[in-house]
């Protein structure tokens, strides 16, 4: 690797900034040892099967991996999907409601482990509550200034699943539609099966629209878990070759 | 914040008023907005109040993370925000759209000044905001922190964590870090009174004297059809609805 190169890579990690935005000045100095992966892509594309046997090599590689994602914090109850069952809350308190739980997250769990050295794998991030957002209405600079606070991914992957093919999986997998995952607020269709699709194809569409900016490489996720598996691994390992080189 | 001329809102006129209230606690503004409430009603005027954190859902939701104290300047900034969309999304604006006079005990501008000495940055805050309506009228109640300290803790001998500010460790003592935290949110709200335009009013007044004040300024405020229920009727009408 030729000396630009590594001044780019390095200029990438400091002087572009760790956040997207502004929101934290009390972190902006902070030093950050470690890598930061994360995988998006629809429920049933496979994400935490990926995210399992992306962990064991490389901690077979030596790596130390924390898995981390938008799973529940202890900062936001279940209440909320209670709330959310009964159309009690409205489209914005239930976005700020995430961001919140997304930044306890972030803040609790995510950046101390970078700051440890550690390789987070985050199972989804800012992207599906943004896409989610999008396909309700909400405008995208409103969303793309909350989650300013939010840490800038060294390796963002996208499963791309095609939604015929996804529903699928989800049946193989619960036998049911998943209320949410179906955009049943929504009411795109009084189908259930019409309304996953169309809800999937909604949020795939915003993931497309978001690729450039938020630079999300698109992984063909309707091959087998050991083909997506091969791809993702090949391209963790040439990340990580490339800035043990410089 | 969103104009009165501005998206959604423009579906939908807004016919209610929206009339809010800040200031440092103890500065004498939720007496006062209570008292304005009062005399609404008396008149029969349709309003509605509503205070700062005071949503019951979010309330349920968010009661375990705030007890934990694990809250960060962001997480607290986003519970309220949350907070207030909840009720804004689900009181305030459907309620001007139906007419409502909406009194409130603290509006954005408590969020900015308050996140913005906890350390976020105010170009986040202001935009995160950005959907809740610009109010007819901020009334803000200037104080001199030692009054306003005063009659807080005349009242209530032991200040909760985040009141005190104790997060921002600007003293171990909790009072300490209260004079010094709300000596900042004076600082916010004075540099917010001029860009945002709020009616200042002097909070050392009289009780009554400040309350005639506001009532007057109010009156000039409300629309029309509702000022015609509070006017008291002209000699010459009383004797008209006396012979009908």
């Amino acid at each position: 690797m030729n000396i630009r190169s590594i001044e780019s890579l390095k200029r990438k990690k400091t002087r572009k900034g760790l956040f997207y935005g502004q929101a934290i000045p009390y972190l902006e100095n902070i030093e950050i040892k470690g890598r930061f992966i994360v995988i998006e892509g629809p429920d049933a594309s496979g994400r935490s099967t990926q995210i399992g046997l992306l962990s064991s090599k490389l901690e077979a590689d030596g790596h130390a991996v924390l898995n981390a994602g938008l799973r529940r914090s202890e900062l936001v109850g279940e209440g909320i999907l209670e709330a959310k069952r009964n159309f009690v809350l409205g489209r914005k308190t239930i976005s700020l409601f995430y961001a919140a739980d997304f930044a306890d997250q972030l803040e609790n769990k995510i950046i101390p482990g970078l700051r440890s050295g550690y390789i987070v794998l985050s199972d989804r991030y800012i992207y599906t509550l943004m896409a989610r957002e999008a396909v309700r209405g909400i405008s995208s600079s409103w969303s793309h200034n909350l989650y300013g606070f939010a840490l800038r991914p060294d390796i963002v992957f996208y499963l791309d699943v095609d939604p015929n093919e996804l529903v699928h999986r989800v049946f193989r997998k619960n036998s049911y539609l998943d209320y949410y995952e179906s955009g049943t607020d929504l009411r795109l269709s009084d189908n259930m099966l019409e309304s996953f699709v169309m809800y999937q194809k909604l949020l795939r569409k915003e993931f497309k629209r978001m690729q450039k900016r938020y630079k999300i490489i698109s992984i063909d996720g309707n091959r087998s878990i050991f083909e997506i598996n091969e791809d993702l691994q090949k391209r963790i390992d040439e990340y990580l070759l490339n800035l043990q080189n410089y | 914040m969103a104009n009165r001329k501005n998206n959604v809102e423009k579906s939908i006129p807004i016919s209610g008023r929206l009339i809010v209230v800040e200031g440092i606690d103890g500065s004498g503004k939720s007496t006062q907005l209570r008292l304005l409430e009062k005399w609404l009603i008396s008149r029969n005027v349709p309003v509605f109040f509503t205070e700062w954190n005071s949503s019951e859902t979010v309330k349920q939701i968010t009661k375990k993370g705030k007890k934990s104290g694990r809250l960060t300047p962001i997480t607290f900034s986003l519970l309220h925000a949350t907070d207030f969309a909840d009720r804004y999304e689900r009181n305030i604006l459907p309620l001007l759209h139906a007419g409502y006079v909406v009194l409130a005990d603290r509006y954005v501008y408590t969020a900015y000044a308050r996140d913005i000495v906890r350390g976020c940055n105010p170009n986040w805050v202001k935009k995160i905001y950005e959907f809740a309506m610009k109010p007819e009228i901020v009334f803000y109640f200037r104080v001199p922190i030692d009054v306003a300290v005063d009659r807080i803790l005349a009242g209530r001998p032991r200040l909760k964590y985040y009141e005190a500010g104790m997060d921002l460790n600007l003293s171990n003592d909790p009072y300490e870090s209260y004079r010094i935290f709300q000596s900042r949110i004076i600082e916010q709200y004075e540099s917010l009174s001029l860009s945002e335009n709020f009616t200042v009013i002097d909070g050392t007044m009289e009780i009554e004297e400040s309350q005639k004040l506001l009532r007057s300024i109010v009156m000039k405020l409300l629309p029309l059809n509702i000022t015609k229920n509070i006017r008291r009727p002209t000699t010459l009408e009383y004797q008209i609805n006396r012979i009908t």
